[in-house]
């Protein structure tokens, strides 16, 4: 008997489930973010609400995101590209796929180092890499902070340093390192770590919670990760160390939009990426995720040391364009094996 | 034994040759035929769009096949294939034997406990062991007393083998208990009328006719490793599965399509070995006389340690997780800004999972029906030819289909209908044994006698062997609607936009150590499954 009720039932949700099935219309704004929900979700929300223009919104991975567009082509169902770095910008950008922007969107960002330098993409929220560790593992292991990322190799680190190989704030890194010190040096770099027993982690908020739980004595990460865990428990005692003296590990960088050429909807997706640059999405940006805003008008929230205090490597972002190679370099290491 | 028939992996080079039916009409026959024909060419798209997108890497794709790098992955892949395989063995006999043939307390809670791992997908198995054993987890939390202020990485072959281990073993239980339960009891007695010890009994009597089940359950157990996604990904080791996803994910689909070939290869090789291996000895009874009932062997001074090996078991395989499913969930974690209201995880879920379920029963059918009663060559083939989901693991036909519709079909690519056909290709054998095997077990007499009274092909079908093989095409169906609800790669990758189930909600939130959004979807999945898996198990009891 019960498995004829089964039966019913699952007739019963098979056309709930077909008849309930969203409609999709065309004038659904579709968006390929890169950036995780948690972090971009809300003000996308927000968005809609505020303009009434609907979104459908696909998340992954910055690289895979961007990987997807370009292989899609034309074909693309994606109007607007939401980036976690300016590398994968740069990638579209390469492949000529990305829209030019009006110039009074562009000027809404104060440094011009954090837009596109032919105008297709805007930097939307700047954030720095740095260091993330727990003092008492520090002393706990008779560890000094490190200088440099290159410091990590060494033996007293072994199997106590955490990162995200796969995720695109550390691609970048890699990239900005292949363009400063060349492939040689930057392939050394990664197979030094490896055989030095770094941890892999799948993104950095993984890594920030295995440095509290004191499975790593730090890790890789974006500055904005650990104050979502103060915000919630001020005890905790892990802290930032910003690499000095303009080490590679303190890249600055920033999350970024572009609207894509193949766009059926050039007026919404431009007005998402206004949006995205106006004060109410900045103040979130600095606000509710942590980052740095890059409008004039809108301050930092939490105590940071300035952008322009950051010792950052000298580079262009938009340099950080070779997604690929920086890929297969990492393949290669066997960083992600 | 229609579970252990459904999920028994087969290739079926020599089909069984099932009584032809003069009399089954040419029209109904040739229905059957059309329908299977296009299932079977929807069946064959992952097959040649791989084919195609491996021969369209060229020579760079012989290159990258014969890298260090990619047999490193073979060799990881076939480590952790052997060490799964065997230790589940070496756990799951023992715990047949005494949850059937022993009088320990408790057995059929025993069973259902250690059943009830199968329900746990693995990948949150995966999580759950990576809080439990890792360097700084509970396990190393309690010892700390004992001056153990840190435990080696859980992350890597020994997680991996650990978590896929746990969550096989059931495959191997199914079947060794069922022939345990229909063991000649008087075989035994002559052994040991003949001087064997117990041991010797156990050696020499009942593990050669164990025999057949214990290598079905191991080849099902080897292929499970073989393509499982979520336990590799989760601890980070690199056999093909996970390979595959991070070239999939980069869309290097030449790469990913080399690997996924010589996936499919490794696990034709596995099924083709197995079949050379199969014991042609008779295991059933032969002459006259009763088969004697089975008495339960009295277990003595190794009752106390017969309980703590099955307690011991069923902590891992499902104290475990739960545990730290609810410590998640009542503790304090990182607070997930995103909500998604349990509601809708489980529409969607349930939702797709029952669509689907319908619609491998459907596509099965007339696969089954010329399977059961129209053995030619060619429709034999075309039921071989439906078992590829067998060697097609999820990630592969995930991977295959994207390719397929974004060359081709770009109109369903991320749509439910794409989804919806990933997942029966995958499960479409489970419900051709179910189903076949429900209908090889009515007498074609029946249709007959309803033939001569009167009856059309096509009623006596619907009217005569449809009823009758209710209760197989059913527990075929549940068992398609459990394994897609637990599904991770496939719906990962071709989930249409914005469409939310428990695994991916489960998968996402791990990844941002959004622990309590881990924890509820989990356990909500896992109750969602034990009612499917006990709805099954049930009817199980009911037919033995």
């Amino acid at each position: 008997m019960s498995i004829q009720r089964l039966a019913s039932l699952l007739l019963v949700a098979a056309l709930c489930c077909f008849v309930v099935a969203p409609a999709l219309g065309d004038d659904v704004l579709t968006v390929y973010s890169g950036r995780n929900e948690s972090l971009i979700g809300p003000i996308l929300a927000q968005f809609t609400e505020d303009t009434g223009i609907e979104t459908e919104i696909l998340y992954g991975g910055t690289s895979a995101v961007a990987n997807q567009i370009l292989t899609e082509g034309e074909n693309s169902p994606a109007d607007v590209f939401i980036a976690q770095d300016g590398g994968a910008l740069g990638a579209l950008a390469a492949a000529d796929m990305l829209h030019k922007l009006p110039a009074a969107t562009i000027a809404r960002v104060a440094n011009e180092a954090f837009v596109s330098p032919a105008g297709v993409w805007t930097g939307l929220s700047g954030r720095a890499r740095v260091f993330v560790y727990s003092p008492e593992s520090l002393d706990e292991h008779g560890l000094e902070l490190p200088n440099s990322i290159h410091d990590l190799t060494g033996e007293a680190w072994r199997g106590l340093v955490g990162w995200a190989p796969a995720n695109a704030s550390f691609v970048s890194n890699v990239t900005a390192m292949r363009v400063l010190l060349g492939e040689e040096e930057t392939a050394a770099w990664l197979a030094d770590m490896i055989a030095n027993g770094v941890q892999a982690y799948p993104k950095n908020t993984p890594i920030v919670q295995a440095t509290i739980d004191g499975e790593v004595v730090g890790g890789l990460v974006n500055h904005y990760y650990l104050f979502r865990f103060l915000a919630e428990d001020p005890d905790i005692t892990a802290t930032l160390h910003f690499f000095p003296a303009g080490d590679l590990g303190s890249l600055i960088n920033v999350a970024g939009a572009a609207i894509l050429k193949s766009t059926d909807q050039p007026y919404d997706a431009l007005a998402l990426v206004d949006y995205l640059l106006s004060d109410t999405a900045q103040a979130y940006f600095a606000q509710t995720t942590y980052e740095y805003p890059l409008v004039a008008s809108v301050e930092p929230s939490v105590d940071l040391p300035a952008l322009a205090d950051i010792e950052t490597p000298e580079i262009d972002l938009s340099d950080l364009a070779d997604l690929q190679g920086t890929l297969t370099l990492i393949e290669e290491s066997g960083a992600l094996d | 034994m229609q579970l252990a028939d459904a999920i028994r992996p087969r290739l079926r080079i020599n089909g069984h040759h099932h009584r032809v039916l003069a009399r089954w009409q040419v029209g109904n026959r040739q229905m059957a035929q059309a329908a299977s024909l296009a299932v079977v060419a929807v069946v064959m798209i992952p097959i040649a769009y791989l084919v195609l997108g491996a021969v369209s890497a060229g020579q760079e794709g012989i290159d990258y096949l014969i890298r260090a790098r990619t047999l490193r992955i073979v060799g990881n892949s076939i480590s952790l294939m052997t060490a799964a395989t065997l230790l589940a063995t070496l756990i799951a006999v023992p715990f047949a034997w005494l949850t059937s043939r022993s009088d320990l307390p408790w057995r059929r809670a025993w069973l259902a406990l250690g059943l009830a791992a199968m329900v746990i997908p693995s990948y949150l198995t995966a999580v759950t062991y990576t809080e439990a054993f890792g360097p700084k987890g509970i396990l190393q939390s309690l010892l700390e007393p004992f001056g153990v202020d840190r435990l080696p990485p859980i992350k890597g072959f020994a997680g991996a083998t650990l978590t896929l281990t746990v969550v096989t073993f059931p495959y191997i239980v199914l079947p060794v208990r069922a022939a345990l339960l229909h063991c000649d009891r008087s075989l035994e007695e002559a052994g040991q009328s003949l001087g064997l010890n117990r041991w010797g009994v156990f050696r020499q009597i009942i593990l050669p006719q164990l025999r057949p089940a214990l290598s079905a359950g191991m080849l099902m157990t080897a292929l499970y490793c073989l393509s499982d996604f979520g336990a590799v990904a989760v601890m980070h080791f690199n056999a093909f599965t996970r390979a595959i996803f991070i070239q999939t994910e980069s869309y290097r689909m030449d790469k990913a399509s080399v690997l996924a070939l010589l996936l499919v290869g490794m696990t034709l090789v596995l099924l083709l070995l197995h079949s050379r291996m199969q014991i042609r000895g008779r295991h059933y009874r032969v002459g006259v006389g009763a088969s004697r009932h089975l008495e339960m062997l009295p277990l003595g001074r190794w009752k106390a340690p017969a309980l703590i090996f099955c307690a011991s078991i069923v902590f891992l395989g499902v104290v475990i997780p739960l545990l730290v499913l609810f410590k998640w969930l009542l503790g304090h974690t990182l607070t997930n800004p995103i909500q998604v209201p349990l509601n809708l995880l489980i529409h969607n879920t349930v939702g797709v999972s029952a669509v689907s379920a319908l619609v491998v029963t459907l596509a099965a059918f007339p696969l089954a029906l010329l399977a059961a009663r129209g053995a030619t060559r060619f429709n034999r083939w075309l039921v071989n030819v439906a078992y590829a989901g067998n060697v097609l693991p999820g990630i592969v036909i995930a991977l295959a289909l994207v390719m397929f519709a974004t060359q081709n079909m770009l109109s369903i690519y991320q749509t439910l209908p794409l989804l919806i056909i990933g997942y029966a290709i995958r499960y479409l054998p489970f419900s051709i044994g179910a189903t076949e095997s429900a209908f090889a077990q009515i007498n074609p007499r029946y249709e007959e006698a309803a033939r001569s009274l009167g009856l059309s092909p096509w009623a006596a079908l619907a009217r005569i062997t449809v009823p009758l093989a209710r209760g197989g095409i059913l527990a075929g169906l549940a068992l398609v609607f459990l394994n897609v609800m637990k599904e991770l790669p496939t719906t990962l990758i071709l989930r249409p936009i914005g469409f939310r189930t428990f695994a991916t909600r489960i998968w996402s939130a791990y990844d941002e150590a959004f622990l309590s959004s881990v924890a509820l979807p989990g356990l909500a999945l896992i109750l969602v499954s034990a009612f499917a898996l006990a709805i099954i198990l049930r009817r199980e009891e009911a037919i033995s």
